[in-house]
């Protein structure tokens, strides 16, 4: 009778220790995600310019934003870089993970070549592009020095050009992720259907485009899905390889971000341009998860 | 028959071609992404004679380190003149304990919410999971006041929570779905043996886990060490991670310009995630394909 209530107690917490394990992380993400999203959304509704002031002034902030030519400018060229860098990434990484697939020798020695770009920072891969793409050391001089007078290479100082220049250092950096990817995707092709299909006398470009790449479409969505949010991410590699110039020309959102909050004392407009990050961000990847995991339950 | 036998086995000389032109194009490729490298290392190797008189490609008439050492304990980053030794450290003590705690505290987490399933397990995995695609932009001013209000700004310490909270929703995700792989009737069976939660991770568990807790390491590790933006955002001067502290090495801009020096400063920050890549890539090439790959 006397120890009832607390072997009671002790079996409630040995119920609840999943909850209660779960707990601290849990709170962690609600806290320094969740609540600081909505703290920044607060904040992009505030008068905030050096400091944080607490004070609401609807959306002016989001309106100054959207006025400032260096926010247009970061916004074209998010869409450019996105499109490219997406786009190629996805062609490089699909065409290497076929050409892998052919029972080629000494696959694992060139994937490791293919890949390791991924493990470095992207700091590295800028600076090493721009020491690449140096306008009088560079390989301009070098094709220049082989007879090909009028080659040109020096992107990164170049206002039109600079924004090519990230997409080249960053599909560099991402097309062997894709490779991978899809590679990994290829190996997991119902192996009887090909060979059903190749009995049936389909030649193997056909089996590649008709049988295997269609089949591959949930890894060509997740592809994508995760390239296009790395796009909208991409900050650290502006700041190494064309530090978003020359001028603003080859800036994105996400050091237009860190420009306004850190150097111009613009902490509303900052926070704004976070926001709206984030609902790009979140139309892009919470349909994609939504579907992810309610597959999930179903298989 | 015929025409399968026809269309599996291509006349020699087709064949023959294809194969050429096949690897034709896997080495274009591989000079691609190996020419970055290539340079990166043959500079760092001349001295800066050889650089602004020879070619970017040429190979260096001799190995000379000295560039590696100034990089290392001699390079001017900002105003003190300490190379990237220091700071090298900072990444280590930042990277260590930003590992362990993300990484122990993800397996918990995934085993609770898969193995013990409660309540709302689903949507709190859902609401976690989003984590590891907020831009961080989101966070990075609450996330400064906080550090500023606990007294970490411009520590090791602030970075390190920094890491552990937003690596919480990789390692979450990775242990979450490498444990639904996992029967259920293994912890219903020692359930009724009267385990309890933790001597059934434990003893059941943990393991069974060590090639997840690779993907988990080797993938946390790089992260934090390749970060920039939470470095840059949140330190300054001498506690700064290697990443920044090598980028203000590479864009000081008093005197003149060693870009031996800053291909060597670049090398050394590369090379540690690039040896763990080297001895480990099998590990790194799964934790890059969890966040996309249906667990």
């Amino acid at each position: 009778m006397l120890t009832r209530p607390p072997v009671k107690f002790i079996d409630r917490i040995a119920r609840a220790l999943p909850q209660i394990v779960v707990a601290p992380g849990f709170a962690a993400i609600l806290y320094f995600v969740y609540g600081f999203i909505i703290w920044t959304g607060y904040i992009s509704l505030t008068k905030s310019k050096m400091l944080p002031n607490y004070t609401l002034i609807g959306t002016r902030p989001y309106e100054r934003l959207f006025q400032m030519d260096r926010w247009s400018v970061a916004i074209e060229n998010l869409f450019i870089f996105g499109f490219l860098f997406v786009f190629v990434s996805v062609v490089v990484g699909c065409l290497l993970a076929v050409l892998l697939d052919q029972k080629i020798r000494a696959e694992g020695f060139i994937r490791t070549i293919y890949l390791y770009p991924m493990a470095i920072s992207f700091i590295i891969t800028g600076t090493a592009w721009k020491w690449i793409m140096n306008p009088s050391l560079g390989l301009e001089k070098v094709i220049r020095d082989w007879g090909w007078e009028s080659f040109r290479f020096g992107w990164t100082v170049d206002n039109n050009l600079a924004i090519y220049a990230l997409v080249m250092a960053a599909v560099w950096q991402a097309s062997g992720f894709a490779m991978a990817l899809f590679l990994s995707a290829l190996r997991s092709v119902d192996q009887d259907i090909i060979k059903a299909a190749s009995l049936d006398g389909a030649s193997p470009w056909r089996i590649y485009l008709r049988i295997i790449l269609p089949s591959m479409r949930p890894v060509f969505m997740s592809a994508m899905v995760i390239l296009s949010h790395l796009a909208i991410k991409s900050f650290d590699l502006v700041v190494a390889l064309t530090g978003g110039g020359p001028g603003y020309a080859s800036t994105l959102p996400a050091n237009f971000m860190y420009e306004m909050t850190f150097r111009r004392n613009e902490i509303a407009v900052g926070a704004a341009s976070a926001m709206v990050m984030l609902a790009t961000v979140a139309a892009i990847m919470v349909p994609y998860l939504y579907s992810e995991l309610r597959g999930k339950k179903h298989v | 028959m015929s025409d399968a036998a026809r269309y599996s086995a291509p006349r020699p000389w087709s064949a023959l071609i294809m194969r050429l032109l096949l690897w034709f194009v896997l080495i274009v490729f591989a000079i691609w992404f190996l020419l970055p490298a290539y340079v990166v290392v043959g500079t760092s190797l001349k001295d800066l004679d050889e650089i602004r008189g020879g070619s970017l490609l040429a190979l260096p008439h001799e190995l000379n380190f000295s560039a590696w050492r100034h990089a290392w304990s001699e390079a001017c980053i900002g105003v003190e003149c300490t190379g990237l030794k220091p700071y090298f450290w900072n990444s280590v003590s930042m990277a260590l304990p930003g590992v362990v705690v993300s990484t122990l505290l993800g397996a918990l987490t995934g085993y609770a919410l898969t193995k013990w399933k409660f309540k709302g397990a689903n949507l709190v995995f859902a609401l976690i999971l989003f984590g590891c695609f907020v831009p961080f932009q989101v966070v990075i001013l609450p996330m400064a006041q906080t550090l500023g209000k606990l007294g970490i700004t411009n520590t090791v310490y602030g970075l390190i929570l920094v890491h552990s909270v937003y690596g919480l929703a990789f390692t979450t995700l990775f242990f979450r779905n490498y444990y639904v792989t996992i029967p259920d009737e293994l912890v219903r069976a020692a359930t009724i043996d009267g385990a309890g939660f933790f001597t059934i991770f434990r003893r059941i568990i943990l393991p069974l886990s060590p090639p997840i807790i690779v993907v988990s390491v080797i993938w946390q590790f790089t992260q934090i060490w390749n970060d920039f933006l939470f470095g840059a955002s949140f330190t300054t001067g001498g506690a700064q991670p290697i990443t920044v502290a090598m980028n203000n090495l590479v864009n000081t801009t008093t005197g003149v310009k060693q870009y031996n020096v800053d291909m060597a400063a670049a090398l050394i920050t590369a090379a540690p995630t690039l040896l763990v890549y080297i001895f480990a890539g099998r590990y790194f090439v799964r934790g890059l394909t969890a966040g996309s790959v249906k667990g």
